[in-house]
């Protein structure tokens, strides 16, 4: 019999004890009513685990996955019910789309009141179900440990996810007999399918027979930690890589095999070259409409090996001729061993022609402009001097956020924090707070719009108090630029709604007393950068770029990857 | 445009509230509506059954089962025609006892129709059908100029002709944790 009187304790407790039993160290959250008995609980364990207060709780759950996607960890995020909780879904829809481990914890009213309308009730577990991997409402504090346990198993294994647990507040009263055993597995629920060596060998015989190869990766080389697994595959193979925006850093931006970015705003070869390519190697990515444009006219001369762990992405949006299902670290070390080396060269010389015409048309302009206005791509190139690929960059949404992702250089993984799948305008403020505790000996940057900038502004409250040294660069066009962009092409120019009035950006960071810079002509850019690399605090520059400056390569919506435009 | 069929998904979960939600979700998602819907306990202990009828291409089909059995609750999903499965509705109708006894057709399209009387009181009397969607809505539709108080139906049970093999998914997950 165990001993009651020593191992009793509340419902409040067992949480923050399942929290360490987890190897948490770090929560972000906001405090209110029917989440008090946890708060109080963080109170007395503060020495072991630290919680950080966002100034809104979306940018708890953004920091929180800022977190994940630096450290490889589980983000953890906490509010209180009723508005605390709806605060949470856009960052908990952005994590499950985006597939980033994570676990919110939401205090709800009391077990007799639920389904009365009182105070700050809300029905989030039917709120959130749509978008989490699991949830659960707890109501008695016996459940705690077990569910706890579960809710981090569920959130970090397979392909990972956002899991919401929700408590009421008599079960966080409540005492219970606590004893914590981490989950071994959920019986409905086979993370990972058991990989198959004919899959495998069915795969490596048509990659040996292809002559005009090209790989496409994804986030989950990152996911499942198989960077070099996956390094070792495309030297081994030698065959042409290109990557989705969720995928960037998995490989060297200047490996001699990455041959650039795929999708809407990708690089014009691999677009051109997906339709002309004789095997399509997808690997940990979900072939997004983002990635694919018009399916009608996708890759159809391809044969579609796809490597991917979650079965439901099998032949979901393109049919996949030979599936690999099965952790991706494990497949491509298999299929390595079968591959044989080719050169490539007049294959890969295409990717190199298509490169000097997308220099000359695009990029030239970008990074080396002639004219009067600061270009988005210059700042991009500017931090690259400074950083030399070693920082993490975390971008917003928009059209910074695909020049940030065009040109930055990466030489390490878990470098490129953005909001791919959801695109939520605001992620990329206080998901830098996260990346820079998930990474702290990293240079974090976090590049932003002047629109997604002022969506989660109020963080700069968080980064102060912190002392959090992330450097936020906004890139400011007094536009929605991206909307604009569109409206100029698509709608006849007419500016609905994007023109932007702002505020003094500079003076509101030193209202946080944050140092704080603006730069408005080509001369001073160069100095800033240094000034604000080279700070060991948190730094604001502002960069008044060229207001109505577009993002090209472009495929416009509906057309094909092969009718990408340069202009 | 692709064909669209009758398929009938057989779904085994574990029986946790939310669940119901959580896969309604997966098809509010998609714009697609249910024919019919049921849900009851399995041949496992602890195991439930929804048996959901959809009218949808193959391809769709496919992809939202694969959807569902994502579900981390969701032990698993199947898809099948009418012809891999043997299916039953089930329906009452309340009609006045009066005209039982009044129109002597009416113990007639009883009889000829295999239905069954539940009950009988002075006021009214209940009859039950099982059978095909067709069967039930003709019982319904004769039936209805005689005075119908009440009518429902049930929704779609079905019972797949291959294995479904659950219990085998089970056993090996039971096996796989003992042996951790």
């Amino acid at each position: 019999m165990k001993n009651k009187e020593t191992s009793s304790i509340s419902g409040a407790e067992a949480v923050i004890r399942s929290l360490l039993e987890e190897g948490v160290d770090l929560i972000y959250g906001y405090p209110g009513g029917a989440i008090m008995p946890i708060y109080d609980e963080l109170y007395k364990y503060s020495d072991s685990l630290s919680h950080i207060l966002t100034r809104h709780e979306q940018g708890a759950t953004h920091a929180a996955q800022g977190y994940a996607r630096t450290s490889g960890k589980v983000g953890v995020a906490m509010a209180t019910s009723g508005p605390g909780a709806t605060n949470l879904v856009t960052g908990i829809a952005d994590a499950q789309i985006d597939s980033t481990p994570m676990v919110c914890i939401t205090g709800q009213v009391a077990s007799h009141l639920l389904g009365s309308d009182a105070f700050q009730e809300t029905d989030i577990i039917g709120i959130s179900t749509p978008v989490t991997k699991w949830n659960y409402q707890i109501t008695k504090a016996s459940e705690i440990p077990v569910i706890m346990a579960k809710a981090f198993y569920i959130a970090r294994s397979g392909r990972p996810g956002p899991v919401l647990i929700d408590i009421t507040k008599d079960a966080q009263f409540e005492l219970l007999d606590y004893t914590y055993e981490k989950c071994k597995g959920v019986r409905s629920y086979a993370p990972i399918p058991t990989l198959d060596t004919a899959q495998v060998e069915a795969a490596a015989e048509i990659i040996n027979k292809a002559q005009k190869p090209m790989i496409i990766w994804g986030q989950g080389v990152i996911l499942g930690e198989a960077e070099e697994e996956f390094k070792t595959f495309v030297e081994t193979s030698g065959i042409p890589a290109t990557w989705t925006i969720l995928g960037l850093s998995a490989l060297p931006t200047k490996h001699p095999l990455n041959f650039g970015m795929v999708g809407m705003h990708g690089n014009y070869g691999p677009n051109v070259l997906t339709n002309q390519c004789d095997v399509l190697i997808a690997i940990g990515m979900r072939f997004d409409d983002r990635v694919t444009g018009n399916l009608e006219t996708y890759a159809k001369q391809a044969k579609v090996v796809h490597i991917e762990i979650d079965p439901a992405e099998i032949s979901k949006n393109v049919k996949a001729d030979f599936p690999v299902l099965g952790n991706c670290k494990e497949s491509l070390s298999q299929l390595t061993v079968l591959v044989k080396h080719k050169a490539y060269n007049q294959w890969k010389q295409r990717f190199t022609d298509h490169m000097k015409i997308e220099i000359e048309e695009v990029i030239k302009g970008d990074t080396l402009p002639t004219k009067e206005g600061l270009t988005m791509g210059e700042v991009i190139i500017g931090i690259n001097k400074y950083t030399k690929g070693d920082a993490v960059i975390v971008s917003d949404v928009g059209q910074h956020q695909m020049v940030a992702c065009r040109y930055a250089e990466f030489v390490q993984s878990k470098s490129n924090v953005t909001s791919g799948g959801l695109g939520t305008m605001g992620f990329a403020l206080p998901a830098a707070i996260g990346a820079k505790m998930g990474a702290p000996d990293r240079e974090v940057l976090a590049v932003i719009g002047d629109g997604g900038y002022q969506m989660t502004i109020q963080e700069l409250g968080t980064i102060f108090q912190n002392k959090t040294a992330v450097k936020i660069v906004v890139l400011n066009n007094d536009y929605l630029g991206m909307v604009r962009q569109w409206q100029q092409l698509f709608f006849d120019k007419r500016y609905a709604s994007t023109e932007m009035t702002n505020p003094d950006f500079v003076t509101i960071a030193k209202g946080y007393h944050i140092d704080a810079q603006r730069v408005t002509k080509r001369e001073e850019l160069d100095q800033a950068i240094k000034t604000m690399i080279a700070s060991d605090q948190p730094y604001f520059l502002e960069v008044c770029v060229e207001k109505e400056a577009n993002v090209f390569p472009m495929i416009p919506t509906g057309a094909s990857v092969s009718d990408i435009r340069l202009k | 445009m692709s064909d669209f069929t009758k398929y009938t998904i057989s779904i085994y979960t574990e029986n946790n509230v939310g669940l119901l939600n959580r896969i309604s979700a997966i098809f509010l998602k998609r714009h697609i509506d249910f024919i019919s819907f049921s849900t009851s306990q399995s041949e496992i202990p602890d195991v439930f059954r929804f048996i959901i009828v959809v009218n949808m291409t193959e391809s769709g089909v496919r992809k939202i089962v694969q959807q569902i059995e994502k579900q981390i609750d969701v032990i698993r999903a199947f898809y099948h025609t009418d012809e891999e499965t043997i299916f039953q509705e089930s329906a009452l109708y309340k009609v006045k006892s009066s005209s039982l006894f009044e129109e002597r057709q009416i113990q007639n399209m009883i009889k000829d129709s295999h239905a069954n009387i539940v009950t009988v009181s002075p006021e009214f009397f209940v009859i039950e059908k099982t059978g095909f969607r067709d069967e039930i809505e003709a019982l319904r539709e004769a039936l209805a100029p005689h005075g119908l108080l009440q009518f429902v139906r049930s929704g779609r049970i079905s019972i797949s002709k291959e294995k479904m093999g659950i219990s085998e998914i089970l056993n090996t997950f039971n096996h796989k944790i003992k042996t951790k």
